[in-house]
């Protein structure tokens, strides 16, 4: 141990308090200033912590859904009988899907339709709900292989509808903001004509309609997808359905499960790379042009 | 200081490294995918507990720079400007360790409410911070809801700390 004299000591002590608070201020205004450190930091660490956090969501998933734990067993009756009534409209809705999946076959043969390519996708585990008192993310573990395509930007679907967009990826870990979000606007199309809204994030349960055009309200019910508006998002993906709130205001009730993520599949549009998102995508996009060029 | 075989040291070093052990423990912990209701803003409530409770108790034990380091750790985590629960823990820190003398002969029903306005006022300063740093007027509504969560979980993290202060934490029994 160093022996330092005992005024000096006091004085270290002392000064140790105001120093740490400038530097405290400082690296606001330097987080202010440069915004890219913050997410290289913030990403650094989530690539520490993944695996971290990896190793405790098995263990509170298997509690959470009942395998090897005995609560599941007291409802199975009652579930066994939910379901088979389900079944049996589910089936009644596939003749139906198969009748339109033809006569939708058909319809597009006649018009020489091109269906897009399939985007390329990684599927992750939820481990850790990242979010901050104004901010909603999680952060999703990739598989050890990494993906071939670039992450950043990439739509988080989880098996019923979408769930977000990533907005940080490291080389373990990928961070999702979520559809309600307070920063996060998509362009979605309304029911069945398409109308244009847009969705945008409060950081409640059921993100804001805006800007629907005031001649056609959104209908209570109607489909939510995406729309290809600003190239951000892929059109027709499905995002949620129409709600009136007690403020008889339009809100999206979301599809995706979001209180409860446990698998997101990243899905990356290489093509549709936009010009006019609000998430840089600055490596993403000389490699998407460069693969576009080839073609 | 001869005298003082290894494992000793190890132990008082170890009962030193507690209160910040806990802070950062606790923060990577409420992380985790519990998927219960609110869990993000339970985050900085832990946060200013954890800094109050030790600023008050065990000062010598939480330095500033680790009361920074907690509040860098806090912003990483969630997505607040990098920084700024640093400097509102280390404001906390200050202002606790200023009122130490009065605060720390009274007992828990007087530093229960302390520390309920205090979290109350870094909620607002937090709410204001994040507005004018670029995010646009923010909802008022989650500085009351934590608000909250600070005044009833306070007495059951304190239970908690009180146990780890006399138990893991206490230096004097190394």
């Amino acid at each position: 141990m160093i022996r330092l004299s005992v005024p000096f000591r006091q004085a270290v002590s002392r000064l140790t308090f105001p120093v740490m608070l400038m530097l405290s201020f400082g690296i606001v205004l330097i987080g202010r200033a440069d915004q890219g450190m913050s997410g290289a930091l913030r990403t650094g660490l989530d690539d520490v912590l993944a695996p971290v956090y990896g190793v405790f969501a098995g263990p509170i998933e298997a509690a959470e859904s009942g395998t090897g734990a005995i609560g599941h067993l007291f409802s199975l009756s009652a579930e066994n009988a939910q379901l088979r009534a389900e079944n049996a409209k589910l089936l009644q809705w596939q003749a139906v899907a198969m009748a339109l999946e033809a006569q939708n076959n058909a319809l597009k043969a006649t018009l020489n339709y091109t269906p897009p390519a399939a985007p390329a996708f990684s599927t992750g585990d939820v481990v850790a709900d990242l979010g901050g008192v104004y901010d909603r993310s999680v952060l999703v573990v990739l598989p050890p292989g990494g993906s071939s395509v670039p992450l950043m930007g990439a739509v988080a679907m989880d098996g019923r509808g979408v769930a977000g967009r990533v907005v940080e990826a490291g080389s373990r870990s990928a961070r999702v903001l979520l559809i309600t979000d307070i920063n996060s606007r998509i362009p979605v199309a309304l029911g069945a004509s398409g109308a244009p809204a847009l969705m945008a994030g409060t950081n409640g349960p059921t993100p804001a309609l805006l800007y629907w055009a005031p001649g056609q309200p959104p209908a209570e019910g109607a489909m939510v997808l995406t729309s290809a508006v600003g190239g951000a998002f892929p059109p027709g993906l499905p995002v949620g359905v129409v709600h009136y709130d007690a403020q008889n205001q339009p809100v999206v009730l979301p599809l995706a499960d979001l209180d409860s993520l446990r698998l997101l599949r990243l899905f990356s549009y290489p093509d549709n790379l936009p010009v006019l998102t609000p998430i840089p995508h600055t490596k993403a996009k000389p490699a998407a042009i460069v693969h576009h060029r080839k073609k | 200081m001869r005298r003082q075989g290894l494992w000793r040291r190890l132990d008082a070093a170890a009962r030193y490294a507690v209160p910040f052990g806990t802070l950062v423990a606790g923060l990577v912990v409420l992380g985790l995918n519990f998927g219960l209701p609110g869990q993000a803003q339970l985050r900085p409530v832990y946060a200013l507990a954890c800094v109050f409770f030790w600023s008050l108790y065990r000062p010598s034990a939480l330095p500033a720079p680790a009361v920074m380091a907690g509040g860098v750790l806090l912003d990483l985590l969630g997505f607040s400007p990098v920084g700024l629960w640093a400097v509102l823990l280390l404001l906390l820190h200050g202002l606790v360790l200023a009122l130490r003398r009065r605060l720390v002969q009274r007992g828990f029903l007087f530093t229960w409410p302390v520390f309920s306005g205090l979290a109350a006022g870094a909620f607002v300063l937090a709410w204001g911070a994040q507005s004018l740093l670029g995010q646009g007027m923010l909802p008022l509504r989650p500085v009351l809801t934590q608000t909250g969560f600070s005044v009833l979980l306070y007495p059951a993290l304190a239970a908690l700390f009180i146990r780890v202060h006399r138990g893991p934490a206490a230096a004097e029994l190394a």
